[in-house]
């Protein structure tokens, strides 16, 4: 947002004009095509076409610490005070496929995010929840194969149908490499395993989604919205090509992509941006990949809201920046909304700021009166006038992408790396040469803050008790050497590894154990110095 | 923050993350780092920064200032600085005044040799 009142622009750098008026938007049929009607293509007004007259969105805290044992005690509290589906929060040495044991692993058991070594952890962590009648969202990517195969020896030792199971496993690796950088092996087996994820899960687990592309992490880093929806599409591009490739059809598994989007403070943007996507996934369905089934044209997303727009100052401002970004994701037709907590600039949020978060949500969702309509914004001059823009600067960068040989190619020579960096820096220097205003940061500053929070405490001991866990489990377990041999023969020889991982996961392997057998066939990745 | 660094004239070294601190030290002992600079955004802050010391020690780069940012609550960054820590940033310190500490204390190594 720039503060130049003479010739203000959006954040991605669209003039905005004094006044929208009809002849922004051009011929009215045209208008009338692209926007359509809620539930079909191009989708442009939302997926569906109730929307929330049908059912509110899936409201869903990301939320884990400690040990399984801790976050299952998290979930509870959440399902208790509302929350209608769970979302996992994983810790980086979850992430980054190793053990609660291991050195490097040792200052971050637990820290940002549930440790989970092992199936029996996961059974653990969904102690008296129902999986198949609660849906879960796993934010994970390098060891999501595997993470997936402890979730459904989980479920089927609860005697869960699989058929039956919903949620999503985020599982987006290109999105790593670009911005969040949890990877491990290289771009290519780790597509490989994408691969082999989203063909598992069409076959077996059909009402679970087996992907969500993301673009969210991408404009926490810095990017702007264009570069969101364009990041995200040529992800989604590359993602098809690799499934089709293997034999699969559009059709098949495109009705199970899911996308994920931060909504910033931007609401009027960030609901084009939202608009503009739906109808961005719809067009290259259709003409990209000759999609004939409207579900496989069809885009659902959870927004995560946004947590670099949260300042450490004046941490309760948080509470009215989280309002609107929710506020945004329900006007943009969100699937499904995480709101951030007041104290993220911090700490991980206490419980007393998750429940405020969730009580956000519940509020737009009773109290406002924007659900009771389908797509509220549609015919604003200003709203569809930005939706046409977005969607034709997006369109070009996917241009662009393309060019570069798509995103594989793109990620894989630093270039988008770089352009995020580049957005990152200049929006940190507009704050820092105040062409835009932070309110309690550059801007009605206050120099004793006076607000004491009691931030969240990670309760030192649940390390030692997660690695005593892990010792106990390894000592009672029988040999699993021929089972990982297996998941080796199946790595090295392109067989889909979900069958013999989760044959694995049931015998006992540790996911330390597990990701050294895709280490050992694909080797690592490090990332190119690119400056 | 690099390039923040890079254009007020400094040479910077980003090693990118999930970098461990003994190929932090490593790589400041190859470039005779004026200043080594850890971004922690997990929590973890407190036991890296001793570790990051402690490695320090281990690889003779007493001399050489760390520094840490990122999302540090207030009640650490006091424990940092006694962990021995040369200082610390929290979320939303001005670009300009990490940039201001960052060089100084580049300027007083610089002036050692």
């Amino acid at each position: 947002m720039s503060e130049t009142a003479q010739n203000p622009t959006t954040g991605s750098g669209i003039p905005v004009a004094r006044l929208y008026t009809a002849d922004d938007l051009g011929d009215p049929a045209a208008l009338s095509e692209r926007i359509g009607a809620p539930g079909q293509p191009p989708f442009t007004r939302g997926p569906y076409p109730e929307m929330y007259r049908e059912r509110f969105w899936t409201m869903r805290q990301f939320a884990g610490y400690g040990s399984a044992e801790d976050t299952n005690q998290r979930f509870r509290y959440l399902l208790e005070q509302g929350q209608t589906a769970l979302s996992v929060a994983f810790d980086l040495p979850t992430q980054l496929g190793l053990d609660s044991t291991a050195p490097a692993a040792k200052a971050e058991v637990g820290r940002v995010g549930v440790a989970i070594d092992t199936a029996d952890d996961m059974a653990e962590l969904f102690d008296g929840l129902p999986l198949d009648d609660l849906s879960v969202n796993f934010t994970i990517n390098a060891t999501a194969p595997i993470i997936l195969a402890f979730y459904l020896v989980a479920a089927e030792r609860q005697g869960a149908d699989r058929s039956r199971l919903a949620g999503t496993l985020q599982n987006d690796i290109l999105k790593e490499f670009l911005a969040r950088k949890t990877f491990i092996y290289p771009p290519e087996p780790s597509m490989r395993l994408v691969g082999d994820i989203v063909e598992y899960c069409t076959r077996e687990v059909p009402r679970f989604n087996p992907i969500s592309i993301t673009g969210y992490h991408a404009r926490e880093a810095g990017c702007d919205a264009v570069q969101e929806l364009a990041f995200t599409m040529s992800d989604a591009i590359a993602y098809a090509e690799l499934l089709i490739d293997r034999g699969l059809s559009f059709d098949a598994f495109a009705p199970r992509f899911s996308f994920h989007f931060a909504t910033t403070l931007e609401l009027f943007e960030e609901v084009a941006k939202l608009r503009a996507a739906r109808r961005l996934w719809a067009g290259i369905a259709r003409d990209r990949f000759g999609a004939t089934d409207p579900e496989a044209m069809r885009l659902r997303f959870f927004s995560g809201c946004s947590g670099a727009t949260l300042t450490a100052q004046q941490p309760l401002n948080n509470v009215v920046r989280s309002t609107v970004q929710c506020m945004g994701a329900v006007l943009g037709g969100a699937q499904s909304i995480h709101v951030m907590g007041y104290d993220e600039a911090m700490a991980i949020p206490s419980a007393e700021a998750v429940t405020l978060a969730l009580r956000t949500q519940q509020i737009i969702a009773h109290e406002t009166g924007v659900t009771d309509t389908v797509d509220p914004l549609a015919g604003s001059y200003f709203v569809e006038a930005l939706t046409d823009e977005l969607e034709a600067r997006a369109t070009e960068l996917i241009g662009v992408i393309d060019s570069l040989g798509g995103a594989v190619a793109a990620i894989e020579a630093g270039v988008p790396q770089r352009w995020i960096a580049e957005s990152a820096y200049r929006s940190e220097m507009a704050v820092a040469n105040l062409t835009s205003v932070k309110v309690g940061l550059n801007a009605h500053v206050e120099e004793a803050d006076a607000t004491e929070l009691r931030l969240f405490e990670l309760d030192e001991l649940s390390r030692d008790r997660q690695l005593a866990r892990l010792d106990r489990h390894l000592a009672a377990r029988d040999d699993v050497s021929d089972a990982l041999a297996s998941l080796s023969r199946a790595a090295a020889s392109g067989q889909n590894v979900m069958e013999p991982l989760i044959e694995a996961a049931r015998r006992g392997a540790t996911l330390g154990e597990l990701s050294d057998v895709f280490r050992n066939a694909f080797g690592t990745h490090r990332e190119p110095a690119l400056w | 923050m690099a390039f923040a660094l890079r254009d007020a004239g400094c040479e910077v070294i980003y090693l990118g993350l999930q970098s461990t601190p003994a190929q932090i030290m490593a790589v400041a002992t190859d470039e005779d780092a004026d200043v080594i600079g850890a971004s922690i955004l997990s929590g973890a802050h407190l036991s890296i920064a001793s570790d990051l010391i402690a490695e320090r020690s281990r690889s003779g780069l007493e001399h050489v200032p760390v520094v840490v940012g990122g999302i540090v609550p207030p009640r650490d960054v006091e424990r940092l600085l006694e962990i021995g820590v040369d200082d610390v940033f929290p979320a939303g310190t001005a670009i300009a005044d990490v940039v201001r500490r960052v060089t100084a204390l580049a300027d007083g190594r610089q002036a050692q040799r």
